[in-house]
């Protein structure tokens, strides 16, 4: 028990590390608000008026979840980034060194990213209220039960992208490795228009995709239309994903040196 | 084992595929000593201070640090020890307090205790000025002294230092050779490694001299310098045509080869001990006809004893000049 306690408190100080830049970083801070906000603002008025979704009288009420849903899983790009850059740099070294959990490293990584995500989040749900004009539909329980979903979603990627930011030799081989899967995983996938439109091969692929399973469940609660198996479903796949990648991550890291 | 020893070493082993990195190192590091690991590049210096902290498993071998044995026990061992590695192991978009306080933390060192330490190490290594500013401005020499002062935050027993002046300007090498003499008088251990041979002779009590993976010499810089025999000479001639009458004239005095640098006119060799030998070697040199410009005798360097024993000078090694 006091390990896990320590573990925790360890995680949280590496998590700190990363997060106390932020607000230091002004330009980063700038840019990583205007992303979301850009996102939020092309595809709604660009895509908009063009495309129609049965079922939504409001083309809006449906593109929205979807971004959100995207841009979040974009923002777990940056654990394998961060990850590698901290590899190529000396401190990796002193933490392996230090007395201190050494699942700390990963966790307080993916943690600090969890929250950027969180700060991301309410910066596009900002810009979708005004001056989009976007709606909850359902009740605020669902509309928190569906942020939950995908920022549980977000944070399972993140440690996907742990994975691959200790395995690429680089930090410009994370930053490409890391979005590269993003755009067939957020595109083939039911966040911008209804997979049954697709190529008949194609959609079934969008319907398998966890994405378009995750997108659903926060789509149908921000909505207040029936969730059905979807938010079960995808909390299954989030937590599977954090459970085999998290224990292949961790396992990675510690491989080279005494347990 | 005995428990004066803070490290101790016995047939450590790394292997790297099918490089043998450290083959069968021995080492005995005697509590408050300084010892100086020396050797080139890829001598596996660094190698061994890994396995030491626990950061790679040796493949053979046993080691203790301050009595732990480090692949049973490598939490225990990272509790007492200390590291600085050869790139500054500090994270860059932090001031150099928050530096110290997280590390404060990571040794789940009490919050006000990791804070007036931090203050007290941040004084003693001079950055106090430069406490809240960001590391990312620092200097090489202040990131290197904040490197050492975050290993020291939890006063471990072992520190060590792997290269800890590569890369520093001449100024910044010396205030850290004073910092490092100061760490001797709190009673730390400490095992640095490093590829200049001066730095080992100003700094070390004793050198364990590493090569190919083993422990090729050991002992104080004296008695280094004593294994390899007496004094050097250096003789500069006039006439690099006068060479072989010079080198005629030399040999009663040479205890050992007679090198000779590229201008031809300039011989260094061992010499026989004894009284009055600059002198005597000048006034045979004037006896063959030969016009002498310089001759000094001096105490073998550490540079003479790596030429010695592997038959190759370090400096080589470390400008990357193939031997």
């Amino acid at each position: 028990m006091n390990r896990v306690v320590w573990a925790l408190r360890d995680s949280w100080t590496e998590a700190m590390r990363h997060l106390r830049i932020i607000p230091r970083n002004i330009e980063l801070l700038i840019f990583a608000t205007i992303q979301p906000i850009m996102f939020v603002v092309l595809f709604v008025y660009v895509f908009g008026g063009s495309i129609d979704v049965p079922g939504f009288a409001n083309y809006d009420q449906f593109l929205i979840p979807g971004i959100f849903s995207q841009s979040l899983v974009f923002g777990s790009a940056f654990t394998g980034i961060g990850i590698a850059e901290d590899l190529s740099k000396g401190l990796v070294d002193r933490l392996r060194s230090l007395p201190m959990a050494r699942s700390a490293v990963l966790i307080g990584r993916t943690v600090s990213d969890l929250v950027r995500n969180i700060i991301t989040f309410f910066v596009m749900l900002v810009v979708s209220f005004w001056p989009i004009g976007f709606r909850f539909e359902g009740s605020l329980v669902e509309a928190v039960l569906a942020t939950m979903l995908l920022l549980l979603f977000s944070y399972a990627l993140s440690w996907v992208q742990a994975l691959m930011g200790l395995s690429v030799g680089s930090v410009e081989a994370a930053n490409s490795a890391g979005f590269i899967w993003m755009f067939p995983l957020t595109f083939v996938s039911s966040a911008f228009v209804d997979p049954a439109t697709m190529p008949g091969w194609l959609e079934p692929v969008a319907d398998a995709n966890p994405f378009t399973v995750v997108t659903n469940a926060a789509r149908a609660l921000y909505n207040g239309n029936p969730v059905g198996n979807d938010a079960l479903v995808s909390v299954l796949w989030s937590v599977g994903i954090i459970a085999v990648f998290a224990s292949l991550s961790i396992r990675k890291f510690n491989r080279s040196t005494v347990a | 084992m005995s428990s004066d020893l803070a490290i101790d070493a016995r047939g450590l082993v790394k292997r790297f595929g099918d490089t043998v990195a450290v083959d069968g190192v021995d080492l005995a590091v005697p509590r408050g000593a300084i010892y100086g690991l020396l050797g080139p590049n890829g001598a596996g210096k660094t190698t061994t201070v890994r396995m030491l902290t626990t950061l790679l498993r040796p493949d053979g071998g046993q080691a203790f640090v301050d009595g732990i044995d480090v692949a049973a026990d490598p939490h225990g061992v990272r509790t007492r020890i200390g590291l600085t590695g050869q790139y500054a192991a500090v994270e860059e978009r932090l001031t150099g307090r928050e530096n110290m306080e997280f590390v404060a933390r990571l040794f789940h060192m009490p919050k006000s205790e990791g804070r007036a330490r931090s203050v007290e190490l941040l004084e003693r290594f001079d950055l106090v000025d430069a406490a809240d500013r960001v590391v990312k401005g620092y200097s090489g020499g202040m990131r290197r002294r904040l490197d050492i002062a975050m290993s020291l935050i939890a006063r471990p027993s072992v520190l060590f230092l792997d290269e800890p002046t590569t890369g520093l300007d001449p100024r910044s090498r010396l205030a850290m050779w004073g910092l490092i003499e100061e760490l001797e008088h709190d009673g730390t251990t400490v095992l640095l490694t490093t590829q200049y041979l001066d730095e080992a002779d100003r700094l070390a009590q004793r050198i364990v001299v590493i090569d190919h993976g083993t422990v090729i010499a050991n002992g104080t810089a004296d008695e280094l310098k004593d294994q390899i025999g007496g004094d050097r000479m250096t003789v500069q001639i006039r006439h690099p045509e006068s060479r072989p009458l010079a080198l005629e004239a030399l040999a009663p005095f040479c205890a050992g080869e007679v090198d000779v640098d590229l201008d031809g006119r300039t011989f260094h060799f061992p010499i026989r001990s004894g009284d009055r030998v600059v002198p005597n070697v000048i006034r045979a040199l004037d006896d063959a006809g030969v016009d002498v410009l310089d001759a000094e005798v001096r105490r073998p360097t550490l540079d003479d004893v790596f030429l010695t024993l592997t038959g190759r000078s370090a400096a080589d090694e470390h400008e990357g000049v193939a031997s």
